[in-house]
């Protein structure tokens, strides 16, 4: 099944069983191996990417339900020498250990800021109307979508909220 | 030119505090980390060949019995499927660490649901997937023993896992306060976030596999006896892991499965597990039944432990949790019962999950201890200091070093421990204050490494070890910087090839300590080399920032060097420091929860760790470790169970939905500290393991918090809500 992705900034046409989803097409199609595979079932949050701004798990979405769509992967964040905020600041304050599920929460991280930008509230907001305050609780509830098993999530808070402050 | 030592005696010189450099022991940033934070470090996944197959394991769906076919024929007319196999070669349980040759193999017996059977290869995943899911087998069934807990299944009690010393009875008979309880824990998952899985291609008869293995020497070999061939035809690739916890110690069915395509389509095939797969075929923590009897006289001192476990695993299995591991040493006590159980169970097999052990030994007998100090009235951190022994009561050895004590005082003072206010209430939520102990067995294992010194002043490591997120790549760096006075920048690390010189590799906690000291062997015997070459002793001899001092004179060493490089293969192994002394780390945990008293729902509040590991050689990365450590605690304490069909032993809840590891918000701001430790007895470097230290007895402290906020003695982790609300107090 044919379809056009925008990836990163360049368009790609893309031939794949129409079973293919939209994270296997990046992985074994298009050669983005950045974007990771945890457990195929939205259960880990480690393929998580940004479709169109919003963050997606990519392993429940067929790729031929985004033709057309504007997709960044984590290889569009930044890459080494010129990393993003967000991939500089996981790096100095050690936001993770073997490195896998690191793309998914940046990807995440990113667009989460944006949604605490645009003023969504989070479970544990305390005021679903006003600007939200990111306190730790706030970051951690919206970052449980991403699993880490070597448990850095300290360290991702402190990340997050360090980059977060630097860009008031 | 070599440098070996076999470490028979203590090393005190304490060497590395003498260099200049000033690397060693800090917080460096993972040199590797740039690739990880872009997607750009390869996983087994992930280095992609020309006219790649993919291939897709099939599980058995019955607990015992034979596969007498496969109907392989109408799965190979579906479209892009290229072949089905499965056969004598198949994996039938993943190896076991060190095991160093093959595990059991075969498809035609069936030993556990789950079980990987059958290989179904196609040109796209997503075909491979649809014929795996077709692909229909001819089974029989036979006699299973699917429940480890029924009445009347056989228990083994091996003669070497029993002990006894002194008269325990008379001790408890005699004691002014006992605790004589049982404590369970259920089985774990490592579920690390990459799936176990493989990329195998052949030329001629040279196997190359990309893989993700925490130890290569022994995979090598497990690799090799599976498929039959010789080692030296095996190269094997894992640069980067996702993360093992034990569940990558040995090879696992993926590998074989793809190296045995590979081979019969003579083309490059990938196999990635499921997460289902992983949790079904790659490892479980045995549950534990644990039996302890304390006795102890009215000061609190322990005259006597009593600790009986009893653990499952398959048949044909020679692993068993060593649940007791910690109990011969952590305590005083001269009189002594210690005995292991193990049941033949059809399950998935059981083997090692981060600190095998101790994680659920230690934790259990941290809950005793609990319950010790509230009988006698002791406070808990003072029960404890109470009965640490002069030198290991239960192995008649003397410690290396000990810092159990400092621990205690260190993480009390820092969470401010008696500032605690008994009977704290916030909201509708009950506060209390719970600690425990940590320790867990040191040890090293054979390793050796290649450090190489260009003409131009760059550093090159080279050793087959791994990094699987515990950063290898950081401290072997340091420890080469720091000992020949050469920045960061100009020092390269290579991991996880197994051309290079062999390691201990990853697991058990020795992986820093045994490959970081073969990278110091090679950086001494350097050191002399280039001392040699200024007419000096080596201990005149500073190196700092790529420039050799020594007399007030300054050399840079690219002079020193030459046209060559110089290369030094160092080693380490094992000696009578090992075997006559008790090695251990030892730490102290504390923490804060709130117990919901309408529900029941336990929340972390504040938690900390204090750790005596030897010298830190990272502070960065030592301090994620014992988060991580800490926060596989707070999972086997809170959420963390696996839960087998009592009537096929299959697992119920095989994925990161239904088992439920801790989650950002399930994790405070956890706070670690170190305290200043040189372990003379463990190697060179005087520094000890930390991978595992964080894990142990971690959760008996949010288990014994959860009784000082509500009264509930949770003996039967995790501590679920039904367990904890019928015995809340009326609010």
């Amino acid at each position: 099944m044919k379809t056009s992705l925008t990836i990163n900034g360049t368009e790609h046409q893309l031939d794949a069983d129409s079973r293919t989803t939209l994270l296997d097409a990046l992985r074994n199609h298009l050669d983005l191996t950045g974007t990771k595979k945890g457990c195929d079932h939205g259960q880990c949050g480690a393929c998580t990417l940004i479709v169109n701004g919003r963050r997606i798990n990519s392993c429940l979405s067929l790729a031929c339900m985004h033709d057309g769509d504007e997709i960044t992967t984590i290889e569009g964040l930044g890459q080494p020498g010129n990393l993003s905020d967000l991939q500089d600041a996981f790096v100095k304050h050690d936001g993770f250990q073997c490195g896998y599920c690191t793309p998914g929460q940046i990807c995440s991280a990113t667009a989460m800021l944006q949604e605490v930008k645009d003023g969504w509230p989070s479970h544990v907001s305390a005021d679903l109307t006003g600007d939200v305050d990111l306190t730790n609780a706030e970051i951690s509830e919206r970052m449980s979508g991403n699993l880490c098993r070597c448990a850095a999530y300290p360290n991702i808070v402190d990340a997050i909220r360090e980059t977060a402050e630097g860009r008031k | 030119m070599n440098a070996h030592l076999k470490m028979d005696k203590p090393d005190d010189r304490n060497r590395l505090d003498d260099m200049a450099q000033g690397l060693l022991g800090t917080a460096m940033d993972r040199p590797e980390g740039p690739l990880k934070v872009t997607g750009t470090a390869t996983y087994a996944h992930e280095a992609h060949q020309p006219g790649m197959l993919h291939g897709v394991l099939v599980r058995a769906t019955i607990a015992r019995g034979t596969l007498d076919g496969v109907e392989a024929a109408a799965v190979e007319k579906m479209p892009g499927v290229r072949k089905v196999m499965w056969g004598d070669k198949f994996l039938r349980n993943p190896a076991q660490g060190t095991a160093n040759k093959a595990p059991v193999q075969g498809s035609s017996e069936i030993y556990y649901i789950g079980q990987p059977v059958a290989l179904v290869v196609a040109d796209s995943f997503e075909a491979a997937r649809h014929g795996a899911q077709s692909l229909e087998l001819r089974m029989t069934a036979g006699t299973a023993v699917p429940d480890a807990k029924a009445d009347g299944v056989a228990v083994e009690r091996p003669e070497k896992k029993q002990s006894s010393m002194g008269d325990l009875k008379a001790a408890m008979q005699d004691a002014a306060f006992t605790v004589d309880q049982r404590y369970t824990t259920p089985g774990h998952n490592s579920a690390p976030m990459e799936p176990h899985s493989a990329i195998a291609w052949w030329d001629g008869d040279q196997l190359t596999l990309h893989a993700s293995n925490q130890m290569l020497k022994y995979n090598v070999n497990e690799v090799a006896d599976s498929l039959g061939i010789d080692p030296e035809n095996v190269h094997l690739l894992a640069p980067y892991v996702g993360g093992g916890f034990g569940s990558k110690l040995g090879i696992s069915p993926d590998a074989v499965a793809a190296a045995l395509a590979a081979k019969e389509l003579g083309v490059p095939v990938s196999v990635m597990l499921t997460r289902q797969q992983v949790f079904e075929n790659v490892m479980r923590r045995s549950e534990t039944a644990q039996d302890f009897q304390l006795a102890a006289d009215k000061d609190g001192v322990l005259r006597g432990i009593g600790h009986t476990a009893r653990v499952s695993q398959l048949p044909d299995e020679s692993f068993a949790e060593p649940v007791t591991q910690a109990t011969p040493f952590l305590y005083k006590g001269e009189n002594r019962e210690t005995h292991m159980e193990i049941v033949r169970v059809n399950q998935t097999c059981a083997g090692s999950v981060r600190a095998p052990g101790e994680a659920v030994g230690l934790t259990a007998l941290e809950i005793a201890m609990d319950e010790l100090a509230v009988a006698t009235g002791i406070d808990p951190v003072e029960l404890r200091k109470r009965n640490i022994p002069d030198r290991s009561p239960g192995e008649d050895k003397p410690f290396s070093s000990h810092k159990l004590a400092e621990a205690l005082d260190d993480g009390a003072a820092i969470f401010g421990w008696a500032d605690r206010k008994k009977g704290a209430t916030d909201g509708e939520w009950l506060i209390g204050y719970g600690m425990s102990s940590a320790a867990r067995v040191n040890m090293i294992g054979e390793s050796h490494a290649r450090v190489t010194l260009n003409p131009d002043g760059t550093l090159l490591i080279e050793t087959d070890m791994t990094d699987i997120g515990t950063g290898t790549y950081a401290i072997l760096t340091q420890i080469a910087g720091e000992m020949l006075g050469v920045p960061q920048d100009r020092i390269e690390t290579r991991l996880g090839d197994s051309k290079l010189p062999k390691s201990a590799g990853s697991g058990g906690s020795w992986g820093a300590s045994s490959a970081g000291s073969s990278v110091y062997m090679a950086c001494e015997k350097l050191r002399q080399t280039i001392a040699a070459k200024l007419n000096c002793d080596e201990g005149d001899l500073t190196l700092k920032d790529g420039t050799a001092t020594f007399a007030n004179k300054q050399t840079p060493l690219t002079d020193l060097v030459g046209d060559a490089p110089m290369v030094v293969e160092g080693a380490i192994e094992p000696g009578k420091t090992q075997k006559d002394f008790r090695q251990a780390t030892f730490g102290s945990f504390f923490c804060e929860v709130g117990v919901n008293s309408v529900t029941g729902e336990v929340r972390l509040r504040r938690m900390h760790g204090s750790f005596a590991a030897g010298r830190i050689l990272n502070a960065k990365t030592a301090r994620s470790q014992c988060l991580g450590g800490m926060t596989f605690g707070i999972g086997m304490a809170l959420t963390e169970e696996l839960i087998q069909d009592t009537r096929d032993g299959h697992l119920v809840n095989h994925d990161l939905a239904e088992y439920h590891i801790p989650v950002n918000a399930d994790v405070p701001q956890l706070s670690v500290n170190f305290i200043a430790e040189r372990d003379p007895y463990a190697n060179p470097m005087q520094a000890k393991g930390i991978g595992e230290l964080g894990i142990c007895g971690a959760g008996a402290a949010i288990i014994n918090a959860i009784y000082d906020a509500t009264g509930v003695r949770v003996r039967d982790l995790p501590a679920t809500m039904d367990k904890i609300l019928p015995g809340l107090p009326d609010v």
